[in-house]
């Protein structure tokens, strides 16, 4: 069997943190290829259904990025969206998840290089913490399936 | 044409939902006689398990399931509730969310046994006896009793389900529509639920918007063990963490109209795959500030109070404690 990789969901918004995967890019910062990006158009947009259904899918870590707080491109979408983090945190929090595997963060246009740190640390901790428990059902130990 | 047959069984739930069908009262009394019972089981006709075994396959026209699967007894029975009926309609919010019994899935089956049965206030047990699946009674009769599951399922977890009416129980006038439905043949799509597909806060009097009202943030959290809400407004304007945004109004906003705020018994609106996933996004998005998060007591339970076996994550799956004696 294949050593175990963290399956990480990054979900980022198209105005901040998905350009500063972007500019990560043309600069040539490198972020670890376990991290998959889902574009949303604003970090308010991100419902907590959202990181339920990855974390059920076998997801081993979820991590949202969103505009600075008065950056917003729609005014107060990060606003919501830090709300509603707490309150699913404290959800997952109670469910068993550990609080390392679910992280939110502003990361702007213009930090590329903030942004390839920012998942470098994300990926060394979900290898620190291992395997989601919701990922296979629930049985954890969930295996290496991102070239599927 | 001849009537439709129809059965209602009644698995993990309280009853409630077969009192709902009683609850039709003189309405009732013009529907039954348009109505074959083959089978309503444990609660109204005097008919047993193997009797709906008997039966053959797809004989029964609208098969009524209440209740969630909590034994394994539950399980089989809903099979053959499957087998024999045409369509299967999950009936009341247990059957189709998991229900207010749900929230035993925050715990391990051997803690939820040992509270009951240990360390209860009442509980004189000083043995530690936990109930067996098999036991020898004067050393000849051997008694089999169901076996408790590891955690509660929803009807669909175990069997494919047609149609979901919410409420806990459902309310009597939203069961007239759902039979006057069943009768005339005018059922939605199979795999929904039967619903007027508005909200609780659209049937709401308190509804600030339906008064002309902007809507308030909310500005700090209350509970109604220490206090009642003050005004004839909104209830989650005034902090009380009221679920009407997202749950089904057939009720009429029954509890709202008593100063009780709605805790979601209704199931989902259309379009919400994950109750209490979407609850937390109603309603932290109304929070005036961040720090309002913490202040929400026990937040799974609150969120999840009927669905938590028909979330999508489903159960808890880590960081137990083990159980104590209560005080």
């Amino acid at each position: 069997m294949s050593k175990w990789e963290p399956r990480i969901i990054l979900i980022a918004c198209n105005w901040c943190t998905y350009q500063g995967a972007d500019l990560a890019g043309s600069l040539r910062y490198a972020y670890p290829s376990t991290v998959n990006i889902v574009r949303v158009p604003c970090s308010g947009r991100f419902e907590p259904e959202f990181i339920a259904t990855a974390l059920k899918e076998g997801a081993d870590g979820v991590f949202v990025g969103g505009c600075h707080f008065g950056d917003c491109h729609y005014k107060e979408g990060n606003y919501k969206a830090i709300k509603r983090f707490g309150l699913l945190r404290r959800v997952l929090d109670e469910l068993g998840v550990e609080k390392q595997r679910v992280q939110l963060e502003w990361i702007a246009g213009s930090e590329g290089k903030r942004f390839s740190e920012a998942m470098n640390e994300f990926d060394a901790a979900i290898r620190a913490i291992g395997p989601s428990p919701y990922g296979d059902n629930g049985k954890g130990g969930a295996t290496c399936q991102n070239q599927k | 044409m001849s009537k439709p047959k129809v059965a209602f069984l009644l698995s993990g739930g309280c009853g409630g939902c077969d009192m709902s069908i009683v609850d039709l009262s003189d309405a009732l009394v013009d529907v039954i006689p348009q109505l074959d019972i083959v089978f309503w089981a444990p609660t109204v006709a005097d008919v047993k398990y193997k009797d709906l075994e008997a039966m053959p396959d797809k004989s029964i026209d609208v098969g009524l399931h209440s209740g969630c699967i909590r034994l394994d007894e539950n399980e089989h029975t809903a099979k053959v509730m499957r087998a024999k009926c045409k369509v299967l309609i999950a009936y009341g919010v247990c059957a189709s969310l998991g229900g207010i019994q749900g929230m035993a899935n925050m715990h391990l089956k051997e803690s939820l046994l040992e509270t009951a049965y240990k360390y209860g206030p009442s509980t004189d047990n000083p043995d530690g006896i936990l109930p067996q699946t098999k036991c020898l009674v004067d050393g000849k009769y051997e008694l089999e009793l169901p076996e408790f599951i590891p955690h509660i399922k929803t009807l669909d977890q175990v069997v494919d389900v047609d149609y979901y009416l919410g409420g806990c129980p459902p309310h009597y006038t939203h069961v007239a529509a759902a039979v006057t439905a069943i009768l005339t043949g005018k059922l939605p799509a199979p795999g929904s639920w039967i619903t007027n597909g508005k909200a609780v806060c659209d049937v709401c009097k308190r509804n600030p918007t339906s008064n002309g009202k902007e809507r308030k943030l909310i500005s700090s959290v209350k509970r109604t063990t220490n206090g009642s809400p003050s005004s004839d407004g909104c209830l989650l304007e005034e902090g009380y963490l009221c679920l009407g945004p997202i749950s089904q109004g057939d009720c009429g906003g029954s509890c709202p109209k008593v100063n009780i705020p709605c805790r979601g018994c209704g199931g989902p609106i259309p379009g919400v795959k994950d109750y209490g996933m979407r609850a937390i996004s109603a309603v932290a998005a109304l929070f005036e500030k961040e720090e309002l998060v913490d202040q929400v007591p026990s937040p799974t339970k609150l969120f999840n109070r009927y669905s938590l076996p028909g979330s999508i994550l489903g159960r808890k799956i880590g960081g137990f404690r083990t159980c104590k004696k209560l005080k």
